[in-house]
């Protein structure tokens, strides 16, 4: 056992850890972080996209000297058929403003420097030490964390779980449950390197603007799931994600599912002659409001995807992350600073905060799209896509049919393949769930 | 290997190293093309043959002469070398003979050397990439203050006389070509079978220039107490065979190293892995192919279940001819092999051995053990 | 006793990309390393140090982040980083890196304790010239003990030491003095594990940052690329081979079948080689 007894303990160093341990460090705790990959940033997966807004609150002048890759200005929408994608763009010369709204970032680059400033703040960082265990006193309270460094353990007032999706230490403790196949999506992931003018060539992007397409339809092959595209400086990050359930209940590998979305018509051009380096697979929660465990107790919160805080509608985690473990750190730093126990009844106060924020709030507002997601999915991803394409496919093409006959094949197809109350129901169930 | 690397189009004049380009005069007279001979426990390492191959070539470019420089206790071995390097093309030999040489050590070595190239001046020096070259080649240049490029693959003399040395960089994916511009000697290592072995020939002995190393015994501080051969078995000749059959991770387990050296046997041929097997303990080192093993040049190479990575490549290039045995069309190996079989190894192995066995001795039934 | 490792951060070779139209290293997204081989040299320095007591003291030169590297280090257990840093130092070549290590060898003994043993790794994996180590020696006037597999003794009284070093077609067992440079071959030995303490000491120390004078290098000449006698003249990537491998054809054949066109294929390329194959290979 180490002799040395820290404030907090912050268990990881991914997004959410590092707004927890900057925002207790900057406020005079004395903190120690552990993270078990070689350095932070190293087990993440790499290429993403940072929401300016919830990091400015925690550092403000970040713009400064952090790594990020180009500044967004265009989004893409894309419903994705065999051999076609119907798609939504919006672009906007807005997005070229000072202080941009959003960035991609290689979350290898950007968690290193995210660290640094942890570090810089006063936190002590252990890389490459993974904690095994949670250390719980006769009460049971936490009072610190077993480490892999031969057993060793070292304790703390409070323990901060930001271990990320598949967290085993509050699993290990019984405080939460691992999270149901269900409620997590399985994302696989490359970076393809091209020279920094083929891109700006091949996406329309000068200097470091960037742009991003989300995807769905066939390529998820009837599974919930969404496949993705984002322009860094030198490479683009290409991944795909669908359910862990669905990959279970059907044949489909991950790797199928990325190989024929990176051999679709639609995506093959962009990456032509492209260099792939990396490989990663992640897990993402996708189980939404509905699937947040308990986030605090006695001794411990969590934070960030271990807390289900995951929005996947609009593909948002990060910023969930860091606003979650920002806000746990403002709560234990109130809690120390008025020389109070680190008890539940105290603890509480990060969950009062959390609900007041816009963490919360988004998750509540889509509580019923996981679900519906997950049990319409073949129509959602397979046919609903399909008929779309066909549909505008029929609208574009020109071969003397007259169009008020390409308007009826249209409606009879959708009405063939799903049926009036289908549709109808179907139509209903979204708009509520995304109400 | 040499000559078709450097083929490449003439080095862009670079603006800061151009402002190197003056060579003070004091250099000005450093001339001829010199290769040290290594010579340990009675030997001439072939490397050193090698090398006056390649020394042979750029002299003939600069009309300058082609030196051996032999350090070697009296007696016949040295003699011996003295005789080889000749008939290896030499013009002549500069010779250190003092019975302290017997055994390599820095100390002596280095200042054998160093006293050579400050009186006698040549322009370029070259020397084997082995334990001895590089132990020694570093200290030479350090007390000569001059440049050393290492494991070159590819020598050449520019318009203007310079030597271009190209050697890999980043771990083999890329080359570069090196010059030492304002000093002398220009030195440069080889690594052994990276150049062609050239032709002997029987030339009668040319001129030895003798010189004295005044150095005694105890003015040497690391004393050679032993020598723990490699053995027989386990020595790997690698580097020099004609036939050569590596595995890679491809094999999937130890056990299938034994269908390599089943197959190597019938062919009369060495065998060799790439460097996850070394790693996995599963071959000795010394049986790495690649750019952190060894360089190997045989007529014939065989290569099971390995990618072709970039830093086995550069070890194996020299091969006459490539086979490549991988179960992935795409695998990187088949970029610069010969021919290719999209096969499973551990099936095919066996089958490619019994082929080998009727061809090549008919009615010769060796049942091979598994 | 005191020792001190030069180890190098290092690009990840395995990851290095080359642009395809410049031809120049792209180092986005590369992740950097310590030179594999100087940790087999920092684990046998950490090892001399438990047997025998002292400190080892880590040194690099290069760019701020290989403060990254030191700290690694320290967390494997030294006690002590210096990080060499300045841009004066850019374009080094190995006399040129050799000079400025070796001065600042000098001033580490000034500061903290003259050194017994000085390690490199075997070579670098970019630089891959293993002549730094050498380098070191000759201008610190060490002892230079190269290859070395394997140190059998160590008796500080006597100021003796014992190794076993590679050769080629064996190992020589040298006996020497110190203070001397040893460049360690790699080995099966892994680097340790530090404890939670080691790994606290290391996230909090400071690692000793010196500019070219603070090492005491006076002569700024022979530093970086003025004082490098090597220039690198061009960088290009090796020419490809004009053809693929001819493929034998293995749809809907029996593997004896390939086997035997595979090798009327070799004999057909190499015809000489039916005829040294047989007299070898039956023997
Ligand atoms: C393919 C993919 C794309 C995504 N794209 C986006 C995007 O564009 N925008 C966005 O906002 N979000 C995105 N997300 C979601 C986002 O990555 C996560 O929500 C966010 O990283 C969560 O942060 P975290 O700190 O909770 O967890 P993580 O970032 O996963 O960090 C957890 C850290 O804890 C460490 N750790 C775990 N267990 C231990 C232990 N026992 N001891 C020590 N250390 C431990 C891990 O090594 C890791 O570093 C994406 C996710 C994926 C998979
Ligand atoms: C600094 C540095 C130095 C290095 N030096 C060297 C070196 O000197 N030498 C060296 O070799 N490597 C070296 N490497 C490692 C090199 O980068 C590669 O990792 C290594 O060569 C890969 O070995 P491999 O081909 O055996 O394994 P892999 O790359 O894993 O390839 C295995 C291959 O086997 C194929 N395969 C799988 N199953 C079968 C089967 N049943 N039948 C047939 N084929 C099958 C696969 O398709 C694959 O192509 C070095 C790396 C670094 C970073
Ligand atoms: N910049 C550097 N800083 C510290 N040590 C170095 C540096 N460059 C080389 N070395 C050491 O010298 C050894 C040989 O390097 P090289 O000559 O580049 O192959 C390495 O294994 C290191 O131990």
């Amino acid at each position: 056992m180490s002799k040395e007894k820290f404030d907090a303990i912050v268990v990881g160093a991914g997004m959410s850890g590092n707004a927890a341990a900057y925002t207790m460090a900057s406020r005079g705790l004395k903190v120690l972080q552990l993270e078990r990959g070689e350095y932070p940033g190293s087990k993440n997966v790499q290429g993403a996209i940072l929401y300016a807004n919830m990091l400015e609150t925690i550092i403000p002048d970040f713009r400064d000297d952090a790594p990020l890759e180009r500044h967004l200005i265009e989004q893409r929408f894309w419903l994705m058929d065999d051999t076609s994608h119907t798609g939504v763009h919006y672009r906007s010369d807005d997005f070229n403003e000072p202080t941009p709204n959003r960035y991609t970032i290689i979350r290898a680059q950007f968690d290193k420097w995210f660290s640094r400033k942890v570090r810089e703040a006063g936190a002590t960082v252990l890389c490459e030490t993974t904690a095994t265990e949670l250390v719980l006193d006769g009460g049971g309270k936490v009072i610190g964390v077993r480490t892999d460094r031969a057993g060793e353990t070292i304790h703390a007032e409070v323990v901060v779980l930001a271990e990320g999706v598949n967290g085993l230490l509050g699993t290990r403790a019984g405080f939460r449950k691992v999270p149901k196949p269900e409620a997590v999506a399985l994302a696989v992931k490359e970076m393809h390197f091209l020279p920094e003018e083929v891109i700006g060539e091949r996406f329309g992007l000068t200097g470091d603007q960037g742009c991003v397409i989300e995807a769905a339809g066939t390529i998820s092959r009837g599974m919930a799931g969404l496949g993705f595209l984002y322009t860094n400086k030198e490479s683009v990050s290409l991944g795909i994600g669908c359910l862990v359930s669905d990959f279970a209940a059907t044949v489909e590998s991950p790797y199928t599912l990325l190989d024929a979305f990176k051999d679709h018509p639609s995506i093959r051009p962009l990456l032509a002659g492209s260099e792939v380096k990396e490989y990663a697979a992640h897990l993402i929660p996708e189980g939404g409001y509905k699937a947040i465990p308990q986030l605090f107790g006695n001794g411990w919160v969590v934070v960030g995807d271990a807390g289900q805080l995951n929005n996947a509608v609009h593909r948002e985690g990060s910023n969930l992350a860091m606003t979650s473990g920002r806000i746990a750190g403002e709560a234990i730093s109130m809690i120390k600073s008025q020389g109070c126990p680190m008890a539940p009844e105290n603890l509480s106060l990060y969950k009062a905060m959390l609900d007041k924020s816009f963490v919360v709030k988004d998750l509540k507002k889509y509580k019923d799209m996981p679900a519906l997601l997950h049990t319409n999915s073949r129509n959602f991803f397979m046919t609903y896509p399909q008929l779309l394409s066909k549909a505008a496919q029929n609208f574009v093409r020109v071969d003397g049919t007259p169009k008020i006959e390409k308007e009826k094949a249209t409606t009879a197809a959708f009405v063939k393949a799903r049926s009036r109350w289908g549709l109808f129901s179907d139509a209903v169930r979204l708009a509520l769930a995304w109400r | 290997m040499g000559t078709r690397k450097t083929k490449a189009p003439p080095p862009a004049a670079l603006g800061r190293a151009s402002t190197k380009k003056d060579l003070p005069d004091h250099f000005k007279n450093y001339r001829h093309v010199w290769v040290f001979i290594e010579l340990e426990r009675g030997q001439v390492h072939p490397v050193s043959f090698e090398l006056l191959g390649e020394g042979r070539r750029l002299a003939d470019q600069l009309g300058v002469q082609l030196a051996g420089v032999i350090l070697g206790p009296p007696g016949d071995s040295t003699r011996h070398a003295v005789a080889e390097a000749f008939a290896y093309d030499a013009d002549l030999v500069y010779l250190v003979e003092k019975p302290l040489l017997t055994d390599y050590r820095n100390e002596s070595f280095t200042k054998a050397l160093t006293d050579l190239v400050n009186t006698y001046k040549p322009e370029i020096l070259l020397l084997g990439a082995t334990t001895l070259g590089r132990d020694l080649a570093g200290s030479v240049a350090t007390t000569l203050l001059t440049g050393l490029t290492a494991d070159c693959t590819g020598l050449d003399v520019d318009a203007d006389g310079s030597l271009a040395a190209t050697r890999p960089t980043f771990g083999g994916s890329l080359l570069c070509t090196i010059y030492t511009l304002n000093c002398r000697p220009q030195m440069a290592t080889v690594r052994p079978r990276v150049m062609r072995m050239p032709q002997r020939s029987n030339k009668p002995v040319g001129r030895v220039i003798r010189h004295d190393l005044r150095m005694l015994e105890d003015e040497i501080v690391t004393k050679v107490v032993g020598f723990l051969s490699d053995g027989q078995s386990e020595n790997a000749n690698l580097a020099y065979a004609d036939v050569v059959v590596a595995g890679g991770l491809g094999l999937g387990a130890a056990d299938n190293l034994q269908l390599l050296k089943n197959l190597a046997q019938t062919i009369g041929g060495d065998y060799g892995c790439s460097r996850p097997l070394v790693q996995k303990g599963w071959m000795a080192a010394d049986r790495q192919i690649g750019q952190t093993g060894k360089t190997i040049r045989p007529k014939l190479y065989i290569a099971a279940g390995i990618s072709g990575a970039v830093q086995h490549r550069v070890g194996v290039e020299g091969a006459d001819l490539i086979v490549a045995i991988n179960t992935d069309p795409n695998a990187p190996i088949f970029d610069f092999a010969n021919i290719g079989v999209v096969a499973d190894a551990v099936s095919f192995l066996p089958a490619l051995t019994e082929v080998f066995i009727r061809r090549l001795a008919p009615g010769n039934h060796i049942r091979l053990v598994n | 006793m005191h020792i001190v490792v030069c180890i190098k951060q290092v690009p990840d070779s395995a990851q290095i990309r080359v642009h395809p139209v410049t031809n120049t290293i792209m180092r986005q997204g590369v992740p950097t390393i310590i030179n594999p081989y100087d940790l087999f040299a920092l684990e046998e320095a950490l090892k001399v140090r438990d047997h025998h007591g002292g400190e080892v003291t880590v040194l690099t030169m290069g760019p701020p982040m290989a403060e990254e590297a030191l700290r690694k280090a320290l967390t494997y257990g030294a006690d002590r980083a210096v990080l060499l840093t300045d841009r004066h130092f850019a374009g080094s070549d190995t006399l040129a890196t050799s000079f400025a290590l070796s001065q600042a060898i000098a001033q580490i003994g000034n500061s903290f304790g003259t050194p017994d043993i000085v390690f490199t790794g075997k070579q670098t994996i970019d630089g891959d010239t293993a002549q730094v180590g050498p380098g070191i020696a000759k201008r610190l006037n060490l002892v230079q003990l190269t290859y070395v597999a394997k140190i059998t003794s160590i008796d500080l009284s006597a100021r003796a030491i014992t190794v076993e070093r590679r050769s080629e077609g064996g190992t020589h067992v040298l006996k020497s003095k110190l203070p001397c440079l040893i460049t360690m071959l790699e080995g099966t030995t892994v680097i340790r594990r530090g404890s939670l303490d080691d790994a606290l000491r290391a996230a909090r120390s400071e690692i000793v940052k010196w500019s070219a004078v603070e090492a005491g290098i006076e002569d700024i000449t022979k530093c970086g690329l003025r004082g490098s006698p090597t220039v690198v003249k061009r960088v290009f990537a090796p020419t490809p081979r004009e053809q693929k491998a001819v493929q034998i054809d293995t749809t809907e054949k029996r593997v004896r079948d390939i086997a035997d066109e595979l090798v009327a294929s070799i004999f057909t390329h190499q015809p000489a080689l039916q005829h040294e194959l047989s007299s070898a290979g039956s023997a």
